[in-house]
């Protein structure tokens, strides 16, 4: 089957470039480079038609310009992106155009994410009245629709963005990618500055749309017990990389990457009471200067020699399960 | 003695707008090395609490009833030369936001060692030499170079250990945590979660972890006291709360987290939004939004009731069928 979104090894290379004095102090022969943060590396991905796909890691990971990336938000350095087998890159005119529509985004900040001088009417229903996907003798009842479909009431659209709270904001955001009918939603961090009782009022709506508009999405999140929930099949990534990727029931049973059975130890879970347990070590390091082989080594509890001179391949553990790590290759 | 008795706590803001209840009759007692997590959403007056034990409260803000007893002495009718004294050496804060706590201008030592000097009459050697001490406490590596680090310098999980560095240099009773490993990472925050438990362990200090994530206290704290709407609505031992809920808030926060043995399943949402805090319902605050919600529950406010070793504010609490 044609996966319905690809991303073949793609990178994403953010360059700072030199100014004209660091340029000149640059020939005189000052020790200055230009900085690069590895933000994605040589990344590799395939999603079917209604999977959830769940992207873990911790900040500066990479998940974020990765689910951009696919979004068409940012152009990768590297690599392409493919909709329903095709190339997005190398599509044009009204192809191009179909795929972006198909493929939408919903942001972490409510607050930020809206225009604040649209009223919720236009927020919602510029981006289908420009598409031609309703006129203008239509739009009304096209945008009532998209909001009872996401919990809002329609009569509230002729308000301001400043005039609901996060989670109506959030539903808003929602409802502005739905209105274009798209078929892939890429969630960055979608419930992360919500209330506990908001973000399950939020993750259930997620739940229901999937089943009412048959969409996939992509959930980009740092919190696994939220991924967990809500997806069939998570992608670990520890800087820039995947470490490891299954699907979720078999991942949070039998974690083979270590940190992978790090972040699953580490998050705070009801069930588990008054621990006594030693944290995994140090910090995630600078994208701008990571470790050398694998990344995950210096904070690692099995690392061995090979770890810090090359980089471990993906390791197919099952026909859906890949882990890169050396030390599983060993056992 | 316990460390700190709150009794009857009222914090109100007098805004042009009217009165905002911010935190309306809170009543809790902590023991020496006892950590308490204070649950609750935004807005629910958890923060505002913390604020009033340290005197923090900013006008048009006011503590304009109840007690708050530490060690006996009413914080309340404290002068402000006293909270000075109390404040950094006898009591605690750490808060989300490291950057925002840190002096951006000033070097870790100048603000470590100030901590000290302000409260003790030590040589300047002899504090960098405790601030030093104090920073290899919390896991920092290479502290004497961190000493001379500013805090732009340090990671936001490096800051947060300095806070607590900070926090603990002068011995406290009493440590107050705002939501201090909020906006960090799950490896980073199991790692300050487990530091501030090491040292409050070690010292006995009494901590208040003020939190939204039920699952963070769950693993940490003694006892739970879950507020809403400026009031506890239910408050007991941390197993008794997580297991066996009896506030209709508390049943619907645990089921609004994801958990493992209900993967892929609807949550159970809590209907609605928290009210507003200029128009609060008469009666229970809680009404609008609860399943059990009865006519009498507009009609007064509930007052606390002992369950066991629990107390719930509800008229019709989980569980009331079969209590005798």
């Amino acid at each position: 089957m044609t996966p319905m979104i690809e991303v073949r090894n793609i990178s994403k290379r953010f360059v700072k470039r030199l100014d004209l004095a660091g340029k000149i102090a640059a020939r005189l022969g000052v020790d200055i480079h230009e900085e690069v943060v590895h933000a994605v590396d040589d990344v590799s991905l395939a999603i079917q038609p209604g999977e959830v796909v769940g992207l873990v890691g911790e900040s500066g990971c990479g998940k974020s310009t990765l689910g951009r990336m696919i979004a068409g938000i940012l152009s990768p350095t590297e690599g392409s992106v493919l909709l329903d087998g095709q190339k997005i890159s190398d599509l044009s005119g009204t192809d191009r155009r179909a795929a972006s529509l198909a493929i939408q985004m919903i942001f972490q900040d409510p607050f930020a994410s809206l225009n604040p001088r649209m009223r919720v009417e236009q927020i919602v229903g510029e981006a289908p009245l420009v598409h031609g996907l309703t006129d203008r003798a239509g739009l009304s009842d096209y945008v009532d629709d998209i909001l009872t479909k996401v919990g809002l009431d329609p009569s509230l659209k002729r308000r301001y963005p400043h005039q609901f709270s996060g989670g109506q904001r959030q539903r808003i955001g929602i409802a502005r990618a739905l209105a274009v009918k798209p078929r892939f939603l890429v969630c960055d961090e979608a419930i992360a500055a919500l209330d506990v009782s908001i973000q399950a009022q939020v993750l259930n709506l997620f739940m229901d749309l999937r089943e009412e508009f048959n969409l996939t999405y992509l959930f980009v999140s740092h919190d696994l017990s939220v991924v967990e929930h809500i997806a069939d099949r998570i992608v670990i990534m520890y800087l820039g990389r995947v470490v490891e990727a299954a699907p979720t029931e078999a991942l949070f049973a039998d974690p083979q990457h270590p940190y992978t059975r790090a972040l699953l130890a580490e998050v705070p879970r009801l069930d588990q009471r008054k621990r006594d347990f030693t944290p995994i070590v140090g910090e995630i390091p600078s994208p701008l200067s990571p470790p050398s082989g694998c990344h995950f080594h210096p904070r690692c509890p099995h690392v061995m020699k090979e770890c810090s001179r090359t980089a471990p391949p993906l390791t197919k553990r099952r026909e859906d399960w890949v882990v890169s790590c050396h030390f599983y290759e060993k056992n | 003695m316990s460390v700190l008795t709150v009794e009857g706590l009222q914090t109100h803001f007098f805004t042009r707008a009217g009165v905002v209840p911010a935190v309306d009759g809170v009543d809790f007692a902590l023991d020496r090395g006892e950590i308490m997590g204070l649950v609750g959403e935004s807005g629910s007056g958890k923060s505002v609490t913390g604020f009033s034990i340290l005197g923090l409260v900013d006008p048009p803000g006011k503590v304009s009833g109840g007690r708050i007893l530490f060690k006996g002495e009413d914080l309340v009718q404290a002068t402000e030369a006293r909270m000075q004294e109390l404040r950094g050496a006898r009591i605690a804060m750490i808060f989300q936001d490291t950057m925002m706590t840190l002096n951006p201008v000033l070097r870790i030592d100048t603000q470590m060692t100030e901590a000290i000097l302000a409260h003790e009459k030590v040589s300047r050697r002899e504090a960098w030499t405790r601030a030093r001490d104090g920073l290899a406490k919390v896991g920092i590596p290479s502290p004497e170079q961190r000493l001379r680090a500013y805090p732009h310098q340090l990671s936001g999980g490096m800051r947060q250990r300095v806070a607590i560095a900070i926090a603990f240099l002068n011995n406290p009773d009493l440590l107050i945590a705002d939501e201090p490993t909020t906006a960090l990472d799950v490896t980073i925050q199991a790692q300050i979660v487990h530091v501030a438990q090491t040292l409050c362990r070690e010292r006995g200090t009494a901590l208040i972890w003020i939190t939204h994530d039920l699952a963070v206290v769950a693993g940490l704290a003694d006892r739970i006291a879950v507020m809403y709407a400026g009031r506890i609505v239910e408050a007991g031992p941390t197993d008794d709360i997580i297991d066996e809920p009896r506030h209709p808030y508390t049943v619907g926060l645990l089921g609004s987290v994801p958990s493992a043995n209900r993967r892929g399943q609807r949550l159970s949402q809590i209907p609605g939004m928290t009210p507003n805090m200029l128009a609060l319902p008469r009666g229970c605050a809680f009404q609008d939004r609860c399943p059990r919600s009865a006519p009498s529950c507009g009609e007064a406010q509930p007052d606390s009731v002992a369950l066991g070793l629990r107390a719930v504010r509800c008229f019709s609490p989980h569980g009331s069928e079969v209590a005798p």
